[in-house]
């Protein structure tokens, strides 16, 4: 294997692992103000142990987010030696801007949360979590600003064999990436409401602490339902940018090969990349996939050299699943708001919720596949190759240590990390003080 | 003045600021298993950092986002060159993180002891490989046009590792003072004299750097040109020294603030001696990178130095605050009661 290859594997294994611990984070930072500002208006000791409980959970899930993200920014010039020359002048400005305007105050006042309870007021205790919910979210912003030049580049010229910034303000409001943030920040609300709502299930199904899981349920409902309509609301803006910034990308979420005015979506499609077309198409619905990319005629992949098409049947089927996961969270979350008021009656439905922790997480990793994966084979849309952006002095055997050495680790620490936050979401808050 | 002049400058501050930070967590998190022997003790140090190891850390992450984005050549191959010692870093910082936090939540003794040694190595091998790095940047790579010819173990030079040891002593001094002003008494005592103890080899390799400096590196032909630069490496003597007075008085606080002051001091000098380069070539001046040969355009360089000027103070603002809020003794009660 080649440093190319072994260094994408890289990235997608140490990225993928960075995004199983950052969507959590994004939301459940919020909920936890939300319960301790809760605690402070009404002086209901509930809310203070539920800040505590979902704080722990909060924390063990937040220390491995924090060190695999470091990987990240290390990576880029590790591996990615040419890319982080080619596209430093722009791209390196919001990774500096995210360190220095939310990464500091995310960190530092989680510490100050952490181990403030008894050396500064109340309020500034509560003010502390705000500010990490806001700063997390904010880090999320300039990543996702980074994140969107890649996919539809702005603001720049080309000089000095280099892509250089002319229109920061360009950069910054790009559509792409203002879109894409709103869409990636509300998949991380929705994993953070259906984890509050799993974890609440799984107490209130074994009868413990009832009065206090129905009230993080009531929290955790309310933020999944509304999350989960945003976030498919968004989807549908965020695909017609797609479709609008980068074709192939669109062509093969669709699996569509042939450019075609007023084109159907096929519930049922199966890919056939090498043939170039589907071996199976069936149940169409006429227009709709010309209405959801708001454009009369989509261009199919036939339209472009095959060097320049992504793989089909991964980016096609990791966005079907995305979507279909889309809709259930928004029919969950709507049948457990129906249901909220006598949730402990509706054995089934906390079963269900219960076992329906995952499934957020998963549909972000396969929104990311979609947004990554079918990118390719630009690392930069249009502008620069993956296969221009490696690192020329890294050799093979030093990427596959690497590769092997972050596997072994990572998979480790993701075990630790599961176990314990499975074993403090199974003990339960503190009990009352009476 | 030009932007790659102010974001050098600045390169070289956030550097400094980070080692100043994060050294004592290292320091610290080196002494660990040597002064704290039972439950109450470990609980101590590890609290003793406990609030603010994760916003120090936050300075390195500044440091190569900011050399990213203010001089992307030297970061693309600063990166790519030294692939597997940063990598080595990045596993022991990923380690020492995960160890600081997960220690107080691990359910068993067996676990408490494995995140105990992940405290220990990795605080270890940062701060002796910072320093091994820095060394070798000090010397210049051995780098031409056509790419890196050096390996892991040619930046293990004698050279190198002496650097990596006077970061490694400094630390352990910046740790050990840390400690002692925040943990209970007993414990207090022992950490105190952890770094009275680490303070002479600190000053043995400080003057042994001062002296193979001159063998090893360019670094004083700047200082030569404009000998008025003198003043930054004559003061990080002075305050080296007075960190062992303080010691000596007892005086915790001062003696940690000249610790700090010292380290500072040492990276500038390191960095006057450096400008204009950023990674020295061994092989031929000419291939050096320099901030004029690899920074980002002026109208970058402005943007972030926007940037830079209104939130740099803000962070400090806040990170101090913390400080105060934090620069307590931390009671035997509070230990007990801890519960993360």
């Amino acid at each position: 294997m080649d440093t190319l290859l072994l260094s994408r594997l890289q990235f997608a294994i140490t990225a993928a692992f960075h995004f199983i611990f950052v969507p959590l984070t994004l939301g459940l930072s919020i909920l936890i103000a939300y319960m301790e500002t809760k605690y402070l208006r009404t002086g209901d000791k509930d809310y203070l142990r539920m800040a505590k409980f979902w704080g722990r959970l909060f924390i063990i899930n937040f220390a491995l987010g924090v060190v695999t993200g470091i990987t990240m920014e290390f990576q880029f010039g590790m591996n990615w030696a040419e890319y982080s020359r080619y596209v430093g002048d722009i791209f390196g400005s919001p990774l500096a801007i995210e360190a220095t305007v939310a990464f500091f105050l995310e960190s530092t006042f989680l510490g100050v949360w952490i181990f403030g309870w008894n050396r500064i007021s109340p309020k500034m205790h509560a003010l502390s979590i705000w500010l990490v919910a806001l700063a997390t979210n904010l880090s999320a912003l300039w990543i996702l600003i980074a994140n969107g030049w890649m996919q539809n580049p702005v603001g720049y010229v080309i000089n000095n064999g280099r892509a250089e910034m002319v229109d920061f303000w360009a950069v910054v409001t790009n559509p792409y990436g203002l879109l894409k943030f709103g869409h990636t920040v509300l998949s991380g609300w929705v994993v953070a409401g259906f984890f509050v709502l799993g974890v609440s299930a799984y107490h209130i199904l074994r009868k413990n602490e009832t009065e206090f899981f129905k009230k993080s349920f009531k929290i955790g409902v309310i933020f999944a339902l509304v999350s989960s309509i945003l976030v498919a609301g968004i989807g549908d803006f965020h695909a017609k940018e797609v479709a609008a910034t980068q074709p192939t990308k669109l062509a093969a979420m669709e699996s569509l090969w042939e450019t075609t005015k007023d084109a159907p979506m096929y519930l049922l499609l199966i890919p056939d990349q090498k043939n170039e077309r589907n071996s199976v198409e069936a149940i169409g619905i006429p227009s709709m996939l010309s209405i959801l990319a708001g454009q009369k005629e989509v261009r199919g992949l036939k339209d472009f050299p095959p060097s320049e098409r992504p793989p089909v049947t991964l980016t096609f089927i990791s966005f079907r699943l995305m979507v279909g996961l889309g809709f259930l969270f928004i029919l969950l979350s709507l049948w457990a708001l129906v249901k909220s008021k006598r949730i402990e009656n509706s054995t089934t439905l906390l079963r269900i919720l219960l076992w329906s922790i995952p499934l957020p997480y998963i549909a972000a990793q396969l929104g990311w596949i979609v947004a990554e994966v079918g990118r390719q084979p630009w690392i930069v849309y249009g502008l620069l190759k993956t296969s221009d952006a490696i690192s020329k002095s890294v050799e093979p055997s030093q990427v596959l240590a690497s590769l092997i050495g972050f596997t072994l680790f990572y998979g480790a620490l993701g075990v630790i990390d599961i176990y314990l936050l499975a074993k403090y979401a199974r003990k339960g808050p503190q009990p009352k003080e009476v | 003045m030009e932007f790659q002049v102010i974001w050098f400058i600045l390169w070289g501050l956030l550097w400094a600021v980070y080692f100043a930070l994060d050294g004592f967590d290292f320091g610290a998190g080196i002494l660990y298993p040597f002064i704290a022997k039972n439950e109450m003790d470990k609980r101590a140090v590890i609290h003793a950092i406990g609030p603010v190891w994760n916003g120090n850390e936050v300075w390195l992450i500044t440091a190569g986002g900011a050399t990213f984005a203010a001089f992307p050549t030297t970061y693309a191959y600063m990166f790519s060159y030294l692939y597997t010692p940063l990598l080595i870093i990045l596993f022991a910082l990923i380690l020492r993180g995960v160890a600081v936090e997960f220690r107080p939540k691990a359910p068993t003794e067996a676990q408490k002891k494995l995140w105990d040694a992940g405290i220990l190595i990795g605080s270890f091998i940062p701060a002796l490989l910072f320093g091994v790095a820095f060394g070798n940047i000090f010397m210049g790579l051995r780098f031409d046009e056509s790419g890196y010819y050096g390996t892991l173990f040619s930046l293990l030079n004698p050279y190198g590792l002496l650097v990596g040891l006077l970061f490694l002593f400094s630390f352990i001094v910046h740790g050990g003072l840390w400690v002692s002003l925040r943990v209970p008494n007993s414990l207090a005592e022992k950490a105190l004299s952890r770094a009275k103890k680490f303070w002479y080899p600190q000053l043995i390799c400080a003057i042994l750097f001062l002296i193979l400096t001159a063998f090893y590196t360019r670094l004083y032909d700047n200082f030569i040109k404009y000998p008025i630069w003198f003043f930054v490496p004559t003061l990080a003597v002075v305050f080296l020294l007075l960190t062992g007075v303080m010691i000596r008085k007892n005086k915790k606080g001062k003696a940690f603030i000249c610790s700090a002051l010292f380290i500072i001091t040492l990276v500038f000098s390191g960095v006057i001696g450096l400008y204009p380069n950023l990674i020295p070539s061994a092989i031929d001046p000419k291939y050096s990178f320099t901030i004029f040969n690899s920074s980002s355009s002026p109208y970058t360089l402005k943007i972030m130095t926007i940037v830079v000027i209104i939130f740099v103070p803000i962070v400090l603002f806040y990170q101090a605050w913390t400080y105060k809020t934090f620069m307590y003794k931390i009671t035997e009660k509070e230990l007990k009661e801890e519960n993360y």
